[in-house]
């Protein structure tokens, strides 16, 4: 890791001034102290002279946040603001909810309104209890060599580049493709999938399980160790039979995995795959495959360049998602105690 | 260091120790093994056709007869797609943009996330809540577009290099392996007369060499893979990554709305090449790394 080191050296160089001065330019004389004498009732100005290497390693990260990550949240005032080429990217003058009631008021917003929440809906409902049957399906192997096998092959799209998932896509929906070969060979007749926009849905889902269900597995399978094993002695000597365990034993056993997967599905429900569905879709497709984000996208950066009116459907998108996930945490904390925070 | 720690999930599993088995059960056991020697085909078949793909000729694949194997065995589209020069310049970049990225990124998370796991780091918790807020919610796109405009990132590897540095799940675990850390030997190193660089340079790194190799490889393959922000950002061809190279090859191969001919079939086998050459390092590496993403992930999981 030579090449690791050498980079992460370069931080406290650059960084080293700043919390020093933040001590009042004392920063000398740190001596050798085990830090476990340090307590939270110490100062800051105590603390940053004790620490100051340490809050070296702190600046640059929390710079990066600042400006990559906090930067864009306030950016998204350009919702509320008239933004001018050329002009600053906060904005120039308030217009209120303008972009709001531009979005609420059009009828191509509505279509791809309810296009996301039948896709995020589709892809909940298939792509968050897929992983668990697998997962207990694995469980029943006896042979370790063929659970290792079927595992390895099945993370395997996970690391695949979504550019790499839509060739593929492209290639088996082909009018060539192996799929219309089959439906030839049963002598039904070749369909371009991928310029129906009924069909859309279908191949975008089929696409969605095949690279997340089997990485998906990984949490449950470890929880599946975490369950004490004298539970199933037990029942088997009351005479469970092996479907009375699973249901009894083994799916309570998962159910706080179950529970905080859950939740983080439906705080994704509105985001759905924008990359994916970029790739895929096209004019002809739009009907069924057009989402929020990619709509957004399109007004604001594809060809619009109205930057205010895609980033109040943006700031839109991402209220409901914050929503629906804080309500799914309450919900299960309420209903089962699991819960995210 | 991460392995010891996280529970392994090749255990034995409770079907092991049955004492007998019913006939329902055992018909159960063979259909499941059945249908998941079914999905394990269904998973590995995309990569068999695009490997017999790129090795086949275009008048097979045209007449829709290649699947499992190649047909009209060549390898000229290699040839073709490798005599390309700028698939090169793009490969290339993609190997600058990640080798650049990954070691931004790991930069950062190493260090940020060895000063939150230590307890007496005054503003500890506001830093934590910082990072993890990002996880909720990063900004949006127009936004963050905006940003990389205003920066004079636009056209710039920057735009490629920098934004992705912290990906707070990674700096997670990290933090948990932190946390973990033999407190006695940081103590030890310090009343020696060694320094908080010292300790984290010359203790704390060497001994982590399993939990950066891990994030290294989140991170590599993250930025390998990454597409999008190149289309965005990236108006010159040759600064392009693979990823958008390809990207662009399968835009080209199915812009055209008229689909009664072989459009798309015409470019198939030069996709398949340039996609099996995009895939080829992740697909090498992937056996000897499988298991630190899956005990990554878990330990993320576990304390995060």
């Amino acid at each position: 890791m030579a090449r690791g080191t050498g980079t992460v050296d370069a931080v406290p160089r650059t960084g080293a001034g700043r919390p020093g001065r933040g001590a009042g330019g004392s920063a000398v004389g740190t001596g050798p102290l085990p830090p476990q004498q340090l307590r939270n009732s110490d100062t800051w100005r105590v603390s940053l002279r004790k620490h100051w290497r340490l809050y070296t390693f702190v600046v640059l990260p929390v710079v990066f946040l600042l400006v990559f990550r906090y930067v864009p949240m306030i950016g998204n005032v350009i919702a509320f603001r008239r933004y001018r080429p050329g002009g600053s990217m906060f904005g120039d003058e308030w217009v209120g909810l303008h972009y709001f009631e531009m979005f609420i008021g059009s009828k191509p917003f509505w279509d791809v309104f309810w296009n996301t929440v039948i896709l995020g809906g589709l892809t909940l409902a298939i792509c968050f209890p897929l992983p668990i049957i697998l997962a207990l399906m694995l469980n029943e192997l006896r042979s370790r060599l063929f659970k290792r096998v079927v595992q390895t092959i099945t993370y395997l799209p996970h690391f695949m580049s979504i550019v790499i998932v839509a060739g593929m896509v492209f290639q088996l929906t082909a009018i060539n493709g192996t799929i219309n070969q089959i439906i030839e060979g049963f002598g039904g007749e070749a369909i371009p999938f991928m310029q129906r926009a009924d069909w859309f849905r279908t191949i975008y889902l089929t696409s969605e399980v095949w690279q997340t269900v089997g990485w998906g597995t990984i949490l449950y399978l470890a929880a599946l160790t975490t369950i004490d094993e004298q539970l199933y002695e037990a029942s088997r000597i009351d005479g469970a039979n092996r479907w009375q365990q699973t249901w009894h034993i083994t799916l309570p056993g998962i159910r706080p995995t179950m529970m905080v997967l859950l939740i983080l599905n439906i705080g994704s429900f509105m985001a759905v795959g924008f990359e994916k569905v970029l790739l895929l879709y096209n004019p002809l497709t739009y009907d069924t495959a057009d989402v929020l984000s990619t709509y957004l996208y399109r007004v604001g950066i594809g060809e619009g360049g109205n930057y205010s009116f895609a980033a109040a459907i943006g700031l839109f998108e991402a209220l409901i998602g914050v929503a629906l996930v804080v309500t799914a945490n309450q919900i299960s904390k309420r209903a089962v105690g699991a819960s995210l925070w | 260091m991460v392995t010891t720690n996280t529970p392994d999930i090749t255990a034995v599993s409770p079907a092991t120790i049955t004492v007998k088995d019913t006939p329902g059960y055992r018909v159960f056991r063979a259909v499941n093994g059945f249908v998941l020697v079914v999905i394990t085909f269904l998973t590995l078949y995309p990569f068999v056709n695009m490997v017999a793909k790129a090795f086949s000729s275009q008048a097979y694949i045209a007449a829709g007869q290649v699947n499992l194997w190649p047909r009209g065995f060549n390898l000229t589209t290699f040839a073709s797609v490798m005599g390309d020069s700028i698939f090169w310049v793009n490969y290339r970049n993609t190997v600058v943009y990640t080798l650049l990225a990954t070691a931004i990124a790991m930069a950062l998370t190493t260090t940020f996330a060895y000063a939150l796991s230590k307890p007496y780091l005054k503003g500890r918790g506001v830093l934590i809540g910082l990072a993890m807020v990002t996880m909720l919610y990063a900004g949006g796109l127009i936004p963050n577009y905006l940003l990389i405009d205003a920066l004079g990132f636009k056209n710039t590897m920057w735009a490629i290099v920098v934004p992705g540095a912290i990906n707070v799940f990674n700096l997670l675990v990290m933090k948990s392996f932190f946390d973990n850390f033999p407190k006695d030997l940081e103590e030890a190193a310090e009343i020696d007369g060694m320094s908080q660089f010292g300790v984290f340079f010359r203790i704390v790194l060497p001994l982590s060499k399993a939990v950066i190799a891990t994030m290294t490889l989140f991170y590599a393959v993250q930025f390998w893979n990454s597409w999008f922000q190149a289309y965005l950002y990236l108006n010159d061809r040759d600064m392009y990554p693979v990823t958008l190279y390809l990207r662009n090859l399968l835009a080209a191969a199915t812009s055209t709305t008229d689909l009664g001919s072989d459009t798309v079939q015409i470019q198939a086998n030069v996709q398949s090449v340039a996609m099996l050459l995009t895939v080829l390092p992740i697909v090498c590496v992937y056996p000897f790394i499988q298991k630190y993403f899956v005990s990554g992930v878990m330990l993320g999981s576990v304390k995060g």
